[in-house]
């Protein structure tokens, strides 16, 4: 069984040292997933398998037989001979100033897609302070550390953060910039 | 990275009958892919046993049976490893990022290999874990994040795993299985120090697979925490760090388990500080005599002294928090 992105279906390479991150950049062009470290510890090549965010660069194709995958070009469906749409989170980035030289964006704004889904169903994080409760309290201190996989050398986190929260969490970030947290436990 | 061939095991007897010489089973792929990109790691195959078993199962006993390819993320949510267990769901909520433990298992997390940098350094160290014989450039070079136990004159690397730590404080057992057939096996036997032969991690026969982990029934674990050390705030390896699981009656210390991330070349069981506890009162006083008793045969490189009070405040702090008395 092929893998599919971004709803396609995609042959697996001959070669299994191919890397996911490769066979997305190098043989199907979608170049939004980056490659910045190739060692797991940026966060830029992030992408969804089933949903659920993962690292492409230390991913081998062939471990992805049968598993669907979205890149950040198929995170809002293309309409047919339609183009530039953004996902809400997209825009936000935009009115936050959630980058600046954009070159971690694409693996942020998957990163945070699922993010958003873990805080939903309630899965807890290093900072969480009860392992036992149903619901995480969203609080800015858990957007950070549930984003700690994703690096911006340019410095843009608190941009990001605002972004996510705007998209995730909150109509207005602005009140709860800084070091204010986004809801108090 | 070198040529190598890719199978995925069907099942457990698939996947020995494909372990041969040169292979290596592989899990989330986090590490060893990342080996074989810079050329640590050579396999000739590579025989994915993710597909294998990914169920948490209550045991007769009253523990929880964990196959080994359960994610990391998986294993960390789930509700009577968060409960009963809060000490391993915490150990593996503070390891690596959100992404890598998606990918991530059991198995794998275990047979992870040392994040010193000389190890990876193939193109400028000289490393007897990498390459036996060759010598270690970490003994006389920097050493800031190297062990305080049980290293030898070959070898002064760390364990890497979070998750590894609870799982000897919980004296959790292994299941495995080989050509020879199936055995359980102590997660607390299964590394080694590094002694003559660094780059041996572990006690496994070639090609004996991780089939299982299994978590006694303890009640007293309810009680329990990680707590790891770090140079950031997230997404970084211990400098150390502490699994504790503490039961007091009466200002007395009737229990205890306590085991260390981040100071010997496999995740420590603090069997002469829990020796010391055990019986004794529940004070800080106590727990940090306890702790100093653990560190009396360390022996500090040049840059990594600071290892021994810190971890043993840590010690101190964690089982005071625990034990609920002030530290």
């Amino acid at each position: 069984m092929p893998l599919t992105v971004n709803g396609a279906p995609v042959p697996l390479p001959d070669d299994p040292r191919v890397s996911l991150l490769d066979l997305l950049r190098e043989q199907l062009h979608l170049t939004g997933t980056k490659k910045g470290c190739n060692q797991g510890a940026c966060g830029a090549c992030t992408v969804l398998v089933d949903g659920e965010r993962i690292v492409s660069c230390l991913a081998l194709a062939v471990q992805y037989d049968g598993r669907a995958i979205t890149t950040v070009e198929g995170l809002v469906p293309k309409a047919a001979g339609e183009g530039g749409d953004l996902h809400p989170l997209q825009q936000a980035f935009i009115e936050h100033d959630g980058f600046q030289c954009g070159y971690c964006t694409p693996g942020q704004i998957c990163s945070a897609v699922a993010m958003a889904a873990e805080l939903e169903r309630g899965l807890p994080s290093h900072v969480t302070p009860d392992l036992s409760a149903d619901t995480v309290v969203p609080t800015r201190e858990e957007l950070a550390e549930r984003m700690s996989g994703n690096l911006c050398r340019c410095g843009a986190h608190n941009g990001i953060l605002d972004a996510i929260a705007a998209t995730f969490i909150v109509d207005d970030p602005e009140p709860y910039r800084a070091d204010r947290p986004l809801v108090t436990a | 990275m070198t040529p190598f061939r890719y199978a995925r095991a069907a099942d457990p007897g698939d996947a020995i009958a494909r372990a041969r010489d040169g292979s290596r089973y592989l899990g989330g792929g986090t590490n060893l892919v990342d080996l074989m990109r810079e050329t640590v790691e050579r396999p000739a195959a590579l025989v994915d046993v993710t597909g294998l078993s990914s169920a948490i199962e209550e045991t007769d006993e009253g523990g929880l049976l964990i196959g080994a390819g359960v994610r990391n993320t998986a294993l960390a949510e789930h509700r009577a490893v968060r409960e009963r267990y809060p000490m391993l769901a915490r150990a593996i909520l503070a390891g690596a990022s959100a992404q890598i433990r998606n990918m991530a298992t059991g198995g794998g997390n275990l047979l992870q290999r040392t994040r010193c940098t000389y190890f990876y350094d193939t193109a400028g160290s000289r490393c007897n874990k990498r390459v036996p014989g060759s010598g270690c450039d970490a003994i006389g070079g920097f050493n800031r994040i190297h062990a305080i136990l049980g290293a030898s004159e070959a070898c002064v690397a760390t364990h890497p795993s979070d998750m590894a730590v609870p799982l000897v404080a919980l004296d959790a057992v292994l299941h495995l299985r080989g050509s020879d057939g199936a055995r359980t096996l102590p997660v607390r036997e299964l590394h080694r120090l590094p002694g003559d032969h660094p780059e041996i991690d572990t006690v496994l026969e070639p090609g004996e697979l991780i089939t299982a982990i299994e978590l006694p029934a303890l009640p007293m674990a309810r009680n329990s925490t990680y707590r790891k050390v770090r140079d950031r705030s997230s997404y970084a390896f211990a400098l150390v760090s502490i699994a504790a699981a503490i039961e007091v009656e009466g200002g007395t210390v009737k229990d205890v388990r306590l085991a260390l991330g981040g100071v010997a070349h496999k995740p420590w069981h603090a069997a002469r500080a829990e020796a010391a506890l055990i019986g004794g009162p529940a004070t800080a006083e106590a727990f940090a005599h306890a702790a100093a008793a653990e560190f009396a045969d360390a022996r500090p490189l040049r840059d990594n002294g600071f290892k021994v009070p810190l971890a043993t405040r840590t010690i101190t702090a964690v089982l005071a928090d625990l034990a609920g008395v002030d530290a």
